[in-house]
Order: structure tokens, then C-alpha cells, then sequence
């Protein structure tokens, strides 16, 4: 006979909350690179405000997390699921300061026209938001395989980021009068190739859940 | 595994007549440690307790096949002096049970009737005896009262010490605390994590938390197999049997 039905209700519960975030935070770095690209400030204010909800959400889901741990003394597979769920609402919710990050150097950059127009950041944002996507449809699916190769994505925002600071740097040093807002988007760069390493551990608490072994896979 | 194995159980088989409550069970305990039993009521953990001090040789119709060894030698073998044998392998059962007489009594009985009559042996006999059972300070005043006049939880604290007064080498407990309240099996779960600087633990629970708690090495019992035995950290968290999850995490049972 299935036992413990309500609990395990709740981790079901859990994971459908983090995968709201998930969508949540996904759409905020997809707004807020638009943001940029257009300098569209008003776009910019709707993303920074979001990220209340994605705090809110943390705190919801961390309690919920230490809740469960509390009342139900979780093991095995469970006790991983929810020590996973703790992790991961860290990770998402580290991504969604970053999508805030990057609109509020929209609003730094009002009225200004952009010294390029942005080629790679976009792609990195496109890039980092499929890692996203991905790493959450391979925790729903505990699906190891599908982890790796989320993981392996990585490496291609590492190189577009290598590639977009010296760029950057190229035109800084031709142009000095750029060094302002080309440093602002060397942040961007790199918030968006933080995001990345926050979607690697996603994938990486993701295979600890299904196989209780845990390892660095950002090299 | 890589501990120095105490007790080592092979392809052991226990029958009830014709019913087989152990399936060719193999496992070694190792000395030092907390060995916890785990499984659901009737997978044969309290069986397999009493096979390792022939507690099942009282019960009518049961029989054992294959063979147990303590330090090497096989306690089923026809020469074994059984008394001896309980001796050094106590045991402490789920309800306190005091004999109707003084606490001091209590802890003597064991010494006295293994021939100790020497008032001053016993006087530290059973001094030490309460002190490793973390209960000397609750006491002492009051040795000569009797012992059914104690708490639950002080009433198992009694009888771990009525163990300990005969010397064991190994303590097997089946539930020791499942009757006791939660303060009194913190008391004794602190006590179990002490004895096993001194003594081989082997404990039946049907308390996964408590398993997890006090034991280093955990055994999974289901239906008469022993389905999974290793450390309790790994057992815990990433068992490697689908039985054994389902079983922890409550899927079943």
C-alpha cells in the first residue's frame, strides 16, 4: 500500500512552484536583453519589478523546503529531491537578480544611443535562456542525459563572452569616449555568462537527484 | 566491508516449522559499531536479532541452518555453553522489565548467578554497571528501592545496566525505545552512541529517524532477505536497492 500520499503531494507541489520560477525568470532575461537592445526603459521597470515576485517565491519555496524537512524527516530520493529544490530556488533566484541587473543598466543607458548594435549579448541571452529552459525540463524529467548536454551548452556562452570582452575592449581603447557604456555591457555580458553557471548547477543538483552523486561540471 | 567484523552470519536459514522466517542471510557486524535492522513487521529483523544469541532456541520448532560466527567460532556449534554465550552477547528487549526487586538487586542478579558473591565486586559491579547506563546519578540514593518504582525510560536505563553488569562483548536491543517518551529515547539513543566505544551494538528499530541517528551500518530486512546492507549515511540517502527507497521514503509498508 502507498504510504505518505499528502507528503509526496507536496513535493510534487514543490517542484511545480520551482518550475513557475523557472518560466518567471526565463521570460525576465529574455525582457530585459530586449530591454537593452532597444534601450526601452519602460520595458527595463517591468522586469526590476518582477523580481519582487521571484523573491517572494524564494522565500515561499525555501519554506516550504525546511517545512517538509521538519514535519517529514525526508530520505533517500526524497530527502534529495528537496535538498535539490533548495538549491535550485537559490540558483533561480540568483538568475532573476541578474535579469534585474541587466534592466537596470537599461535605465542607466535612457536616452542614449547604443555605441553597437548588439549582436552577441543577444545570442548569449537566447542561449542562456534555452539553458534554462532545458534544465528545468530535465529536473521535471529526471533526466540525467539530458542534464549533460544542457551543461555542455555552456562552454558556447563561455566562448561568445571571451569574444564579446575583446570586442569590447577593441573599442574601448579606440574609442575612450565609449569606455562608460561599453562597460556597462561588458557587465551585461557577464551577468548573462553568470546565468549560465547558475544553469549548470541546475543541471547538476539535477543528476545528484537522480543518482545521489554530486559533481562539478563547470570547468 | 573493510571493519573488522565481530559477528559474521553466513547463509544463515531459520525455520518456524515449516515456515523459512531467514533466506540465506549473510552479514557481518563489526565490532565497535552501531549495526541497526530495519524492515517492515514480519520481514524477520527481530528474528535474526535472536539468532545471535540463540534467544530462537526457546521457541518450539525453530531451527537454523547455516552458521554464525562470533570471533571465528560458530555459536551453533554442539559444544557452546549457551549460558556463557549470553553472556557475552546481551540482550535488552522493547519493554523495560525489571525484576520485582531493589534497583542494587536488579544489577547484581546477573554477577550473582554467574558465581560473584564478593559484596565489594558487586558494590562496583553495579556502580559502574548504572554509570554506563547513564543512570548512577538518578539513583544512587536510592539503590535498595525497588526498581518498578523508576520511570519507564529509567526502567531501560536498569535493564541496559543489569546487561552490562555481566560484561558482554556485544548488546543486541530489539526496539529499546519504542515504548519510552521522547525525552527517555534521546536519553538512551545518547547512551546507545556512548556504549558502542565499549561494546558491539545491535539494534532492532522500527524508528527509520532513530536508525538513522545512532547506527553506522544499516541492514534492510524485507520478507526474510537481507535486500540491502552498508552505511547508514549512504543507506539514507542514496540506497541502492528500489526496495529499500521504497521502503524509507514510505512508498510502501
Amino acid at each position: 500500500m502507498a504510504t505518505r500520499s499528502a507528503f509526496h503531494e507536496q513535493l510534487d507541489n514543490l517542484q511545480h512552484d520551482l518550475l513557475k520560477m523557472g518560466a518567471l525568470v526565463s521570460e525576465a532575461i529574455e525582457k530585459a536583453v530586449e530591454s537593452l537592445a532597444t534601450v526601452n526603459v519602460d520595458l527595463a521597470r517591468q522586469v526590476i519589478a518582477s523580481d519582487d515576485t521571484a523573491d517572494q517565491m524564494l522565500i515561499d519555496i525555501e519554506t516550504r523546503c525546511l517545512q517538509l524537512m521538519a514535519l517529514q524527516q525526508p530520505l533517500a530520493s526524497d530527502l534529495r529531491t528537496i535538498g535539490t529544490a533548495l538549491k535550485i530556488v537559490t540558483d533561480l533566484e540568483r538568475m532573476a537578480d541578474h535579469a534585474t541587473d541587466i534592466a537596470k543598466v537599461t535605465v542607466r543607458l535612457s536616452g542614449q544611443k547604443l555605441i553597437k548594435e548588439l549582436v552577441d549579448i543577444p545570442q548569449m541571452a537566447r542561449r542562456v535562456v534555452t539553458m534554462t529552459k532545458e534544465a528545468l525540463e530535465a529536473y521535471v524529467a529526471r533526466d540525467v542525459e539530458r542534464s549533460k548536454k544542457m551543461i555542455a551548452m555552456d562552454d558556447e556562452i563561455d566562448r561568445i563572452y571571451s569574444m564579446v570582452f575583446d570586442e569590447l575592449m577593441g573599442i574601448m581603447q579606440n574609442r575612450p569616449e565609449t569606455v562608460r557604456q561599453a562597460t556597462y555591457l561588458l557587465m551585461v555580458a557577464m551577468y548573462l555568462e553568470r546565468v549560465g553557471d547558475h544553469a549548470t548547477n541546475l543541471g547538476e543538483w539535477t543528476i545528484y537527484m537522480v543518482t545521489g552523486e554530486l559533481k562539478d561540471m563547470n570547468q | 566491508m573493510a571493519e573488522q567484523a565481530r559477528i559474521s552470519a553466513q547463509n544463515l536459514d531459520l525455520y518456524y516449522g515449516a515456515f523459512r522466517a531467514l533466506r540465506s542471510i549473510s552479514l557481518d557486524i563489526a565490532e565497535h559499531r552501531v549495526t541497526a535492522l530495519i524492515g517492515p513487521s514480519g520481514c524477520g529483523k527481530s528474528s535474526f536479532l535472536r539468532t545471535l544469541n540463540r534467544m530462537n532456541d526457546l521457541v518450539q520448532g525453530a531451527r537454523v541452518q547455516g552458521k554464525i560466527l562470533l570471533d571465528g567460532k560458530d555459536i551453533y556449534a554442539p559444544d557452546v555453553d549457551v549460558v556463557l554465550l549470553r553472556k557475552r552477547i546481551g540482550m535488552v528487549f522493547q519493554r523495560p522489565n525489571p525484576f520485582p526487586m531493589s534497583i542494587y538487586d536488579n544489577v547484581a542478579y546477573g554477577p550473582r548467578i554467574h558465581g560473584e558473591s564478593n559484596k565489594r565486586v558487586l558494590d562496583e559491579l553495579v556502580e559502574s554497571s548504572l554509570k554506563g547506563a547513564a543512570l548512577w546519578d538518578e539513583v544512587k540514593d536510592r539503590l535498595s528501592k525497588s526498581a518498578l518504582g523508576l520511570s519507564g525510560g529509567q526502567q531501560q536505563r536498569l535493564c541496559i545496566a543489569r546487561s552490562l553488569a555481566v560484561k558482554p562483548e556485544v548488546l543486541l536491543m530489539d526496539e529499546p525505545a519504542s515504548a519510552l517518551d521522547p525525552i527517555s529515547t534521546s536519553k538512551i539513543e545518547d547512551l546507545i552512541r556512548d556504549l558502542r566505544e565499549t561494546y558491539t551494538i545491535v539494534i532492532v528499530t522500527h524508528n527509520m529517524q532513530q536508525a538513522a541517528r545512532i547506527s553506522d551500518f544499516t541492514a534492510f530486512f524485507l520478507s526474510g532477505e537481507l535486500v540491502e546492507y552498508g552505511s547508514t549515511g549512504a543507506m539514507f540517502t542514496n540506497p541502492k536497492d528500489q526496495r529499500t527507497e521504497d521502503y524509507i521514503t514510505g512508498r510502501f509498508g
